[in-house]
């Protein structure tokens, strides 16, 4: 059995909607290639993802909705008409041959799941995926179908599996949220920077699950200027506790690195830090209670030149127990990279220090972080201490 | 918005070795109906309403009168160890809390201590400012001019670039009268184009704001 297997192909570039859009898979092509610089990548690693078939599709989403997504990807027709669908508005626009792109995405967290559930490999992961917001029967937020939600209901489908979904994208994972609310065999963990300015607006602790999914959708809502140590605190204290009473099969992560200070979307003010501690944690849970068996997929992650690619080469790192380097990044990566980024490159693996001006209010943000994860994990922390004393 | 900025901080109050009759009276005197219990280092122990009050009491439609009753301390009718919330909270999310647990009053607690509260009356004033979040959306604040026209000025930026707006509310601006603050959202991910061409056409945007980023 392998230990880890790397999903890419240059097909998962085509997920583009145009030159200007902030989710860019130029990202992939930087990871893979610092990856690769390193040596920490061999080409024997590297699988290429399959295409999802429709039938993979409609485990999730309507046989309608995936019709239209086919039916805009070859004409040039009128965009309004795909509009109620969430495609050909600003946030997602209708670029050739969106379906098939969208569908390979899918099919590259199908692969991944399929060499982790059927022994091929103990972990893997597919960085063009997470992408957590896309609905039942409609796109949203740059995702169009929902490679998560599908490899989870394939999961139980053909595997039998109980699943914990752990989403630390700075946006809250909305779409694989509802599409197992209802779900007490599916576990899902969003910790996000508030909905109260920032897209999508939901995610509150008091979204908990409903019927007798109830109590297994769980939300951490972060201030905005959150900073690593309580991200952090944040992160570790409620992954292991839950983990602990849902006792998962498999672990799948989602790992949309936008929750960095440099990030243009999002106001939460994390450092490299956070991206060495997420995998980390991840990675130990999973052997701790899964018997390894760990997925990862991408998500978020707009400033694709300073913050992606060493962020996701963590996630790489740490499945294959490879030390994390210090100091200066591949000189011939930074030569390589550094004409075509619009931005100053960060020359070294963890960031400048500081990186920021320091928050005035830090003190009370982290009060209130804590506060937070308090009262969203309170009924756990109830029903286990009601289970120890039975 | 957040709890700070509507709860009352000058918070009358009572110990637990306080008597029914002297919650009665300071009711009374402030013509309130929540009390918060709390010991000499304001650490908050409990929460006595006018309903307590009146459960603990004789009715005033019979004729019995127990002076004791009166003397008997607040300890023993008080609801202990009640929800409280903090300075940061947000002002929807607190109405949420009032809502499920059915309460009336929320007293607020920062580093241990009692340094505010609310109450149902003082939400609901406020509550008719801020508005819900149904579909998913980025939310956008800019303070413009108090004068016709601006609303328009800004929805055109929104007609442009074609993004769906959600809901829009218009509060007076509390720091500068002749302002008003527009409270957007819109049914996008990435407001950064929308922002950039606000800010062009001379308003200010609120928030999103993030100070010194460097893209």
């Amino acid at each position: 059995m392998k230990n880890a297997i790397f999903v890419f192909s240059e097909d998962q570039l085509g997920y583009k909607f145009s030159e200007t859009h902030p989710f860019n898979q130029k990202r992939l092509t930087l990871t893979v290639d610092l990856l690769r610089e390193l040596n920490a990548l061999s080409l024997s690693e590297i699988v290429a993802p399959r295409v999802a078939t429709d039938e993979e599709l409609l485990l999730v989403h309507d046989a309608n909705y995936i019709e239209m997504v086919k039916e805009a990807s070859k004409t040039n027709a009128d965009s309004t008409k795909y509009e109620s669908y969430g495609i050909g508005t600003e946030d997602t626009p209708i670029f050739p041959d969106m379906h098939e792109a969208s569908a390979s995405l899918v099919g590259g967290t199908l692969t991944a799941v399929d060499y982790v559930m059927e022994g091929k490999s103990t972990h893997a992961v597919n960085l063009g995926g997470g992408l957590h917001h896309g609905f039942k029967g409609r796109a949203s937020g740059f995702c169009i179908y929902n490679d998560s939600s599908v490899a989870i209901k394939y999961m139980q489908e053909k595997y039998n599996a109980r699943v914990l979904y752990i989403d630390t994208d700075a946006h809250h994972g909305d779409g694989v949220q509802w599409s197992f609310y209802d779900d007490p065999n599916v576990c899902t963990i969003s910790i996000h920077e508030t909905g109260r300015y920032l897209f999508p607006g939901t995610g509150n602790i008091t979204e908990r699950g409903t019927g007798e999914g109830y109590g297994t959708s769980f939300n951490f809502p972060i201030d905005a200027f959150t900073e690593d140590e309580s991200f952090l605190d944040i992160y570790r204290t409620s992954f292991r506790e839950i983990v602990e009473a849902f006792k998962p099969d498999v672990i799948l992560s989602q790992n949309g690195a936008d929750a960095h200070y440099f990030d243009p979307l999002t106001h939460l003010y994390g450092t490299m830090k956070i991206y060495q501690e997420i995998p980390r944690l991840a990675h130990e849970l999973a052997h701790e209670f899964c018997d390894g068996k760990w997925i990862a997929v991408g998500g978020g992650g707009y400033d694709i030149w300073r913050v992606v690619p060493r962020a996701w080469s963590y996630v790489w790192m740490e499945m294959n127990d490879i030390p994390y380097p210090e100091g200066k990044l591949p000189k011939n990566w930074l030569d390589r990279w550094s004409k075509e980024s619009p931005v100053p490159l960060i020359p070294t693996w963890l960031d400048p220090n500081p990186l920021y001006d320091a928050i005035p209010r830090k003190e009370e943000i982290t009060e209130k972080n804590k506060q937070m994860l308090e009262k969203a994990l309170y009924q756990l922390r109830n029903q286990q201490a009601f289970k120890k004393l039975q | 918005m957040l709890v700070e900025q509507i709860m009352n901080t000058s918070v009358p109050s009572l110990t637990p070795e306080h008597t029914i009759n002297d919650a009665l009276k300071l009711l009374k005197e402030k013509k309130i109906r929540h009390l918060p219990i709390i010991n000499e280092n304001r650490q908050v122990l409990g929460v006595v309403t006018d309903r307590d009050l009146k459960e603990a009491t004789p009715s005033t439609l019979q004729n019995i009168s127990d002076p004791e009753i009166y003397n008997r301390s607040l300890e023993e009718i008080m609801t202990k160890n009640p929800i409280t919330g903090h300075p940061l909270d947000f002002v929807e999310e607190t109405a949420s809390i009032f809502y499920d647990n059915r309460i009336g009053c929320l007293p607020i607690v920062s580093h241990g201590k009692l340094v505010g509260m609310i109450t149902e009356s003082d939400l609901l004033y406020k509550f008719i400012e801020l508005t819900g979040v149904h579909q998913p959306g980025s939310q956008i604040e800019i303070r413009v001019p108090n004068k016709p026209g601006v609303l328009f000025d800004v929805s055109k930026v929104f007609h442009d670039q074609k993004v769906n707006v959600l809901s829009v509310l218009v509060y007076p601006d509390k720091d500068l009268s002749d302002y008003k603050i527009l409270v957007l959202r819109v049914k996008t991910m990435n407001p950064l184009e929308l922002i950039k061409t606000i800010r062009a056409e001379g308003y200010e945007v609120l928030w999103p704001n993030h100070p010194g980023h460097g893209l």
